[in-house]
């Protein structure tokens, strides 16, 4: 199994974003902003974000903003909910929120709420809890949460939770890993957590590990790195992490890395990308790896950033 | 980005990769510029199409297409047109389904298409049915299902039927054992005819999952199910189970301690220097709406309309399973003649529980004395460190004053009178599912068979002491400490969660009867001051405990050494609001947060979590359990600002002000913790100033 090749992560993502010809790189063209969130918060968590120019990123950041105050995935895409997310928690990273029209974007992300509680990802409509974590997590760091009704959002995500404990992304929905991670972040940071059954889910979510010490997303499923994530900060916020093997989920998650060219890969061998080597150390942050910075589990950015934001300087 | 294998491209991938990349880019650039500049020629529609085929994720070009869409529909001239425009779209998201099923903006833009009303059901159901063959558990296609059948008013049976046969085909489709939940529960809400009776369904419901369970045990899918009809044969309405001063007991009041030259029983005995007593009421699940209106309480000294009920949890919820009251001691002190106190609770509706269901109404009574107050031994006031060495407790041998004790022990949880808590129903259903799991362990050793059996036991006991509360019979225990502790061996990745489940069951064995109790409760007196009081204490030390439970049976307690276990959380002490004196040391704590329930404890005194790992962790897995600024609930109140100076910092030490500072401590102890420092114990002497001992360190 052997170490975590931090600095051959670093490099590999310093060099992703320096090739951006290749196919692969251009069919996820769109969502630039979440891969620039991955790589930088990766970079942070081994204590590399200074490898980047900050005033670079910050200003084509910027440039994907739309008039409407939210966010595309890449310069000239529409505004989504997602892309708005990682751009303020990029701006999170670099303690540079101040750059925003706060106002503006919080109207963006305010105005996609429903009736009922739920949130659209944008004008076109799609509801999903995806979108409720999106919005709430974003007006949190923002520090208005005051524009939403907190208590609506709170009760669809609640009407989203399923008889096994976990949460789907609509009304009905089967419970997924990652949508879970959604609904118990959203949760949490509104101090609602009472709403989930803690044992029930718990056991749900440790069930999740399988043989070879990975996780996967739902029952009889493969074990994915990305579940690392989203499985182990769930059981985090819940306390229920000591449910589950951490030594063979580290080394599940160290086994998936390519230790010649740098980056981690869903399943050990296969091909890497920057979505799983951030899911990777991250989970290895969660677990207490040495040598990293302490993630949050609720707002996915280094607890320092966090503390700093609600606790001031 | 999943599931690709690792290996480096040959050069002729590498230049086929370079080509679909310089196409690609064109054509995503192209609909960009379309997009802006609002273009939507034939030709540029064309360009979309292709684009959409083959990067269906590109969720720009969806909603280009969207508004390509409304700008054909305005010149359409008849519904034929419309509906040639509408069928277009539908053959383009089949086709980007083609390319990626999991792909979430073709499915929404399906959605999109079918609000404008047009496609059949028929050929709704017959690309789902496609979908759901290339990959049964595709919940995008289940998602786009339930859409379906809501936006076309398909009968839940009907679905119902789908999801039978979805199983038949392959057991292990927890896609549908989840649907099939969904929609049972729909069905028994609605009441619907053939489904008003929850006793038939879960029935017939036990005997479709046993096949699967039979067939395959090691598949999960069965038995997720199967623990869901499980607790709809348990669900029943939030009632009350127990209360401090228990049912039937008699309490001695005294502001010092003492009757007549005598120290008072402790546990049936309150001391107040306030002159006024706690009423707790546990609930078996949390509830909202406990107040003077659904709680009434009649006694001689109190009117009882204007009692304030405060919930025992958390984040200042409204919800909690414990609630908390005080009543005067009445004016008129030397009234050593007994008084009764009868509380009814939800005799009127309004408690609920998280999901809304009315709490059951029920009674529970207790007679309260007050004694003389003893001039003789007034108060002393101890400058004394309190010690929890060995020497200090004694076994209890059972005394003649003890028969009090033995009933108030005894008594601990509350009948409801005139009716059944536990149905025949459901205790033989139960007993039949014990059977059928015996069954199958018979003939394979299957892990979460055992795991079910374990529960299937506990909930058992549980319904067995419903019907007789008080004397013990609940049977199955040892058996169940066997099951888990075989699970430990044969499932170690997931030790720990059994440990839990172990020490909950070994709490609730220990707090099922008197006799057990008792064995635990030991007497307390400090070898160096014979002067001071005796004292009742619990012990519950090294029984490798790593999680509390049953604490609805131990409201009255006041002294409680939990040291040398494995805790890692003290959920649920919040209820013991009598605790003065509490021993956590050497267990398995691991941040300040952790302790938050002790926060709510304003009786303690004394607490010792020395040999703890507070501060060995960079995770803090309680951090959002409790309360702070980082999950909003916490308000103006937090006036740090007070304590500022000095040079300590509150991104530092939030987590120990959280938890000490409503805390009316007289003594600490937190060393062997690597959160300790000088600095550390500087600010614990400030935020709390009745604090005379810390580590052995004077206030002076």
């Amino acid at each position: 199994m052997g170490e975590l090749q931090s600095e051959k992560h670093v490099r590999y993502i310093l060099s992703v974003e320096k090739k951006k010809d290749g196919f692969e790189s251009v069919v996820i063209d769109h969502l630039r902003l979440n891969g620039a969130y991955w790589g930088l918060t990766t970079l942070d968590i081994l204590g590399k974000l200074d490898a980047v120019d900050k005033d670079e990123v910050v200003s084509w950041i910027m440039e994907c903003q739309d008039e409407s105050g939210g966010f595309g995935g890449n310069i000239g895409h529409d505004p989504h909910v997602l892309f708005t997310l990682s751009a303020i928690q990029i701006l999170a990273l670099f303690d540079k929120i101040d750059v925003l029209d706060i106002e503006k974007v919080s109207n963006y992300i305010a105005n996609l709420q429903n009736e009922d509680g739920s949130f659209a990802g944008d004008m076109w409509g799609e509801i999903d809890t995806r979108f409720s974590y999106v919005a709430i997590c974003s007006l949190a760091l923002l520090h208005r949460l005051d524009k939403i009704n907190v208590d609506k959002a709170v009760k669809y995500i609640v009407s989203c939770k399923n008889l096994d404990g976990g949460f789907g992304c609509t009304p009905g929905a089967e419970s997924h890993a990652g949508q879970i991670f959604c609904c118990v972040g959203a949760l949490a940071i509104t101090g609602s957590l009472h709403y989930v059954d803690k044992d029930l889910l718990g056991w749900w979510l440790c069930e999740r590990q399988v043989k070879s010490g990975g996780l996967n997303g739902r029952p009889e499923k493969l074990p994915d790195v990305c579940y690392s994530w989203w499985v182990l900060s769930s059981l985090i916020i819940i306390d229920r992490v000591h449910w589950i093997d951490k030594g063979k989920l580290v080394n599940f998650i160290l086994d998936c890395q390519d230790k010649e060219n740098g980056g981690i890969s869903d399943r050990p061998d296969d091909a890497v990308d920057v979505f799983h080597t951030y899911f990777g150390i991250a989970g290895l942050s969660l677990l207490e790896y040495q040598g990293l910075k302490a993630i949050d589990p609720a707002y996915a950015l280094p607890v320092e950033v966090v503390n700093k934001i609600f606790l001031g300087k | 980005m999943h599931g690709r294998p690792r290996k480096a491209p040959t050069q002729e991938e590498q230049e086929a990769s370079s080509l679909k990349a310089v196409k690609l880019r064109e054509l995503q650039s192209q609909l960009l510029n379309f997009h802006r500049n609002k273009i939507y020629t034939k030709e540029a529609v064309d360009i979309s199409t292709k684009l959409l085929e083959s990067n269906p994720e590109h969720y720009t070009g969806w909603n280009y297409r969207k508004l390509s869409v409304q700008n054909l529909l305005e010149s359409a001239l008849d519904s034929d047109s419309v509906q040639s425009i509408l069928d277009e779209e539908l053959r383009l998201v089949e086709n980007a389904l083609k390319q990626n099923f999991k792909s979430y903006g073709a499915w929404h833009h399906r959605k999109w298409i079918l609000s404008k009303g047009h496609s059949s059901t028929d050929k709704e159901l017959r690309l789902l049915g496609k979908f759901q063959k290339l990959d049964a558990r595709n919940f995008h296609a289940w998602n786009y299902r339930r859409f379906i059948t809501a936006l076309k008013e398909i009968p839940d049976e009907k679905e119902l039927q789908y999801t039978t046969d979805m199983i038949y085909d392959n057991f292990s489709n927890y896609s549908a054992w989840h649907n099939r939940s969904v929609l049972l529960s729909h069905l028994m809400e609605a009441r619907e005819e053939g489904y008003s009776g929850k006793e038939n369904v879960l029935g017939e419901e036990f005997e479709f999952v046993r096949s699967a369970l039979f067939t395959d045990p090691d598949d999960q899918s069965g038995w997720f199910y199967h623990l869901w009809l499980l607790y709809q044969t348990l669900k029943r309405e939030p009632l009350l189970i127990t209360s401090w001063p228990s049912i039937g007991s008699n309490i001695q009041l005294s502001v010092n301690g003492y009757l007549d030259g005598q120290s008072l029983l402790p546990v049936l005995h309150f001391k107040s220097k306030a002159r006024k007593y706690p009423i707790i009421l546990c609930f078996n699940e949390a509830v909202e709406g406990v107040n003077s209106s659904t709680v009434t309480v009649e006694c001689e000294y109190h009117a009882g309309d204007d009692l304030i009920w405060t919930p025992l949890s958390a984040n200042k919820l409204d919800f909690a399973q414990a609630w908390l009251t005080y009543l005067n001691f009445p004016d008129e002190v030397n009234s050593l003649k007994p008084y009764s106190v009868k509380i009814t609770v939800a005799h009127v509706p309004g408690i609920t529980s998280l999901s809304g269901a009315p709490c059951s109404t029920t009674h529970t009574s207790f007679t309260v004395c007050v004694s003389l107050h003893d001039l003789k031994h007034a108060e002393v006031q101890t400058m004394e460190r309190f010690s929890w060495k060995e020497e200090n407790f004694r076994a209890r041998a059972t005394q003649p004053q003890d028969a009090n004790l033995l009933h108030s022990l005894g008594n601990l949880k509350i009948t409801m009178e005139n009716k059944p808590i536990a149905s025949d129903w459901s205790m033989d259903t139960i007993s039949t599912e014990i059977a059928h799991c015996r069954e199958l362990l018979s003939a394979t050793n299957c892990k979460i068979g055992k795991l079910t059996l374990a529960r299937l036991l506990m909930a058992h006991n549980t319904l067995i002491s419903y019907s007789r509360p008080n004397d013990g019979a609940e049977i199955h225990y040892d058996e169940i400490l066997a099951l888990y502790r075989d699970l430990m061996k044969m499932d170690p990745k997931h030790l720990c969660y059994y440990e839990d489940e172990y020490s909950l069951a070994l709490l609730k064995q220990l707090t099922s009867n008197t006799e057990s109790l008792l064995k635990y409760s030991y007497e307390y007196q400090e070898s160096t001051s014979p002067s001071m009081k005796s004292n009742l204490c619990l012990r519950l030390s090294g029984l490798s405990l790593s999680r509390l439970g049953s604490m609805e049976c131990l409201l009255w307690v006041q002294m409680l050494d939990l040291s040398h276990n494995k805790l890692r959380s003290v959920e649920g002490l919040e209820a013991l609001q009598l605790l003065s004196y509490l021993n956590l040391s050497n267990n398995k704590i691991c941040s300040f947060t952790a302790l938050e329930p002790i926060r709510m404890l304003k009786a303690l005194q004394v607490l010792d979590v020395s040999y703890n790992e507070i501060g060995a962790h960079s995770v803090d897995t309680s951090r959002y359990l409790c309360s702070s600024p980082m999950n909003h609930a916490v308000g103006n109140d937090w006036n740090f600002e007070e304590f500022a100076n000095g040079g300590i910092k509150l991104n530092d030490h939030w987590d120990a002000f959280l938890v000490f500072k409503d805390l009316n401590l007289i003594q600490l102890e937190i060393l062997g913790n690597p959160v300790v420092n000088d600095q550390l114990k500087a600010f614990l002497f400030k935020i709390m100033p009745a604090l005379k001992w810390l580590d052995g360190d004077n206030c002076n």
